[in-house]
């Protein structure tokens, strides 16, 4: 695995920067009535999905959760087919018909977000065989919350994933809650990191808040993959900012002890102070990214709303292939 | 003025009432009551969610969590955890959120549940309301938004049951809690804030039985849910071009009112039905062949069935209305019909 040098720090920092600005953006085009539906922000995670798919290529595949737009980015998804799509416009990247909680880019390895909890689990597993099968070195990458860990889909997958060593890498993004039912009351085990001895596969959990620890966690378990080694399992401790969805009024949350501790840090402040310190990215860089990166959001932006709404024929295109 | 009250409170209203007459009934789902850690929501008689859409709202504060249970994200565990306990002697009302995640737990609807009776030949009893909501128009996409009500209704030994309102919605749960089957009950999510005069007390809808909600001679319109009030306002529409309606809401999918479709059948002839599922092997298409079957000497044109389209639901606002049978899609259908009519 590479440590991460000058190229990396930008990458990784664009990305967190385009996720945090994206997801500002969705919040305000959905409080203005433009996004239908529900609207799920990852904005504080974005952490696990940059420093995890710092190590992806667009031949390596990721599946995604209901909160995807995060995973989206990091895996390279273009944000103006993003926007279009979450505005439900023709030339989003699902061409309107998918929206925010389904956006997926076959081409770039991105295999969908996921309306259903759990629904990604079994489908890295299934990349990961195809990965194997054709004996390529290509890694499937899969990203499910704390809440999926208690679907039947998770012990399944990762049994299935394990008995054939496939190269699939699990990464567990544990923000504490599952819509209203915290984790520590949904879930037998304190972590979820320790199922992992049930499949006999690594398991380890990490600060899901700090980009390195989940580069360099997430970096060792797809070299594994990548060398035939099969799955890990990887929980990254973080925290959901945000809502269960927009709207949601978080009556639930306690935000005493640890939860305030997580809640209180910016990974994207705490990767440009460790840049600064290790000399990899400069003052200027941090500006010049982070101006690009609100261009680039009001672009897409832009790009979305000058764009039109799906012809009416289009409903009935692509049920089937021809 | 009688009481007029939404959809979702009739529902809520038709819980704690079922809840206080039998201590057996409890409910269990995802986020029933929400935050099911945190203590001050219990001392407050508050809940975080109450269900995410707030149906189970307040029933926590009064009747603790050991009866409005939150569950993990785990619908199969859940499901068969409720076909166990109903089986055993409780009368779980389970919260399956979407219907669209009926396929993490069908097995236990499918294979396990709604077989026992019959396989242990009458000695079981499984006496289980599923309440789920389908139902497109609000936005949310091809994994929230189906009409999976016929799917259920295919399975013998399930009853399931689709509410139009929110009088009806009450008394038919009632009744299903009070079955000692297993019974699916299906929300239209974008009727929840409707309101109705509903009653204060205790009562039953019969559950099996559809309703006239309007007379007429030229025409039948069967319909499912919401889609009575796109046969009521096709229904007025129609009655300026001097075409009769008679609108029935099926209430009940299965099993479905075949006396009542055939009685007003004999009087208008004809015969439209409108479901917002799938258009094939749907409910629609089982109210088509058995009227073709049984009925068909008092038809005197075919069958109409107005369906959504052969697709998931799209996302883009536009095409989900498209999506939906709605009056202007239902007047084509509705033109033919008046064409055959004046021949
Ligand atoms: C099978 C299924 N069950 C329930 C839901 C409703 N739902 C959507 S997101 C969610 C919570 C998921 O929690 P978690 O996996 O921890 O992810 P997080 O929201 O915390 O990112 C639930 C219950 C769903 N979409 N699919």
């Amino acid at each position: 695995m590479k440590k991460i040098n000058k190229e990396r720090a930008k990458w990784i920092l664009q990305k967190m920067e385009d996720i945090r600005h994206f997801e500002a953006a969705a919040k305000k085009l959905f409080a203005a009535g433009d996004i239908p539906g529900f609207v799920h922000l990852y904005a504080g995670e974005e952490a696990i999905a940059t420093g995890v798919c710092a190590h992806l290529s667009e031949n390596d595949s990721i599946t995604s959760t209901h909160r995807g737009h995060g995973h989206c980015i990091a895996k390279g998804c273009d944000l103006k087919g993003m926007m279009a799509e979450i505005l439900g416009r023709k030339t989003g990247l699902c061409k309107g018909k998918g929206g925010s909680m389904h956006i997926a880019d076959i081409d770039k390895g991105m295999l969908g977000a996921n309306g259903i909890v759990g629904g990604g689990i079994t489908l890295a597993t299934g990349a990961g065989l195809r990965n194997q099968y054709l004996k390529t070195k290509d890694v499937a990458v899969c990203f499910f919350g704390d809440g999926a860990s208690n679907e039947g889909s998770f012990h399944e997958g990762l049994n299935l994933a394990s008995i054939w060593k496939l190269p699939v890498v699990f990464i567990n993004e544990n923000n504490m809650y599952g819509e209203g039912t915290p984790h520590q009351y949904a879930s037998s085990t304190e972590t979820i990191s320790e199922r992992a001895v049930a499949y006999d596969m690594p398991g380890e959990t990490i600060d899901g808040k700090d980009v390195v620890a989940v580069y360099e966690a997430a970096g060792k378990a797809i070299d594994r993959a990548r060398k035939g080694n099969g799955p890990t399992l990887i929980e990254c401790l973080t925290y959901r900012d945000h809502g269960h969805f927009e709207g949601d009024e978080q009556k639930y949350k306690a935000r005493e002890g640890k939860e305030k501790e997580l809640a209180d840090r910016n990974s994207v402040d705490e990767f440009k102070d460790y840049a600064l310190k290790e000399k990899l990215l400069s003052k200027k860089d941090i500006e010049n990214i982070n101006k690009q990166s609100e261009e680039d959001v009001q672009e897409a932006i832009d790009f979305a709303e000058n764009s039109s709404i799906p012809e009416p024929e289009s409903l009935y295109e692509d049920v089937f292939a021809e | 003025m009688a009481r007029q009250i939404t959809m979702m409170q009739a529902i809520n209203e038709a819980l704690e009432q079922a809840m206080d007459k039998d201590e057996n009934v409890f409910l269990i789902g995802e986020d029933q009551s929400g935050g099911a850690t945190v203590e001050h929501l219990e001392e407050e008689n508050e809940d975080a969610f109450g269900g995410v859409f707030g149906v189970t709202s307040g029933l926590m504060g009064k009747f603790g969590r050991e009866r409005v249970m939150d569950t993990p994200i785990a619908e199969n565990g859940y499901m068969g955890t409720a076909v166990g306990a109903a089986a055993t002697g409780l009368r779980p009302v389970v919260e399956l959120m979407f219907n669209d995640f009926i396929g993490y737990c069908l097995d236990t609807i499918l294979t396990q549940g709604s077989k026992m009776r019959y396989m242990f030949g009458g000695k079981a009893k499984v006496p289980l309301t599923i309440r789920t909501t389908h139902g497109a128009g609000a936005g949310a996409a091809a994994q929230h938004s189906g009409s999976y009500y016929g799917l259920f209704g295919a399975i013998p030994g399930v009853k399931v049951v689709v509410p139009s309102n929110a009088y009806d919605a009450k008394g038919l749960l009632l009744s299903a809690i009070e079955e000692d089957n297993m019974v699916v009950f299906s929300e239209d999510k974008t009727l929840l804030g409707t309101k109705e005069v509903v009653p204060e007390d205790y009562y039953k809808v019969e559950i099996g039985k559809a309703k006239v909600k309007r007379e007429g001679t030229d025409i039948t319109i069967v319909t499912i849910g919401k889609m009575l009030y796109v046969a009521l306002d096709l229904a007025e529409k129609l009655e300026k071009e001097s075409v009769s309606v008679e609108v029935i809401d099926l209430m009940t999918v299965s099993p479905w009112d075949q006396d009542t479709v055939i009685e007003s059948i004999k009087k208008t002839g004809r015969l439209a039905i409108i479901d917002e599922a799938n258009p094939h092997n749907n409910t629609a298409t089982d109210i088509a062949s058995v009227i073709g079957d049984k009925a068909f000497d008092y038809l005197d044109g075919p069958i109409k069935c107005i369906c959504a389209p052969d697709t998931p639901v799209p996302f883009a606002s536009n095409l989900e209305q498209l999506y939906l049978p709605n009056v202007d899609r239902v007047m084509d259908t509705a033109s033919e019909i008046i064409e055959d009519l004046k021949q």
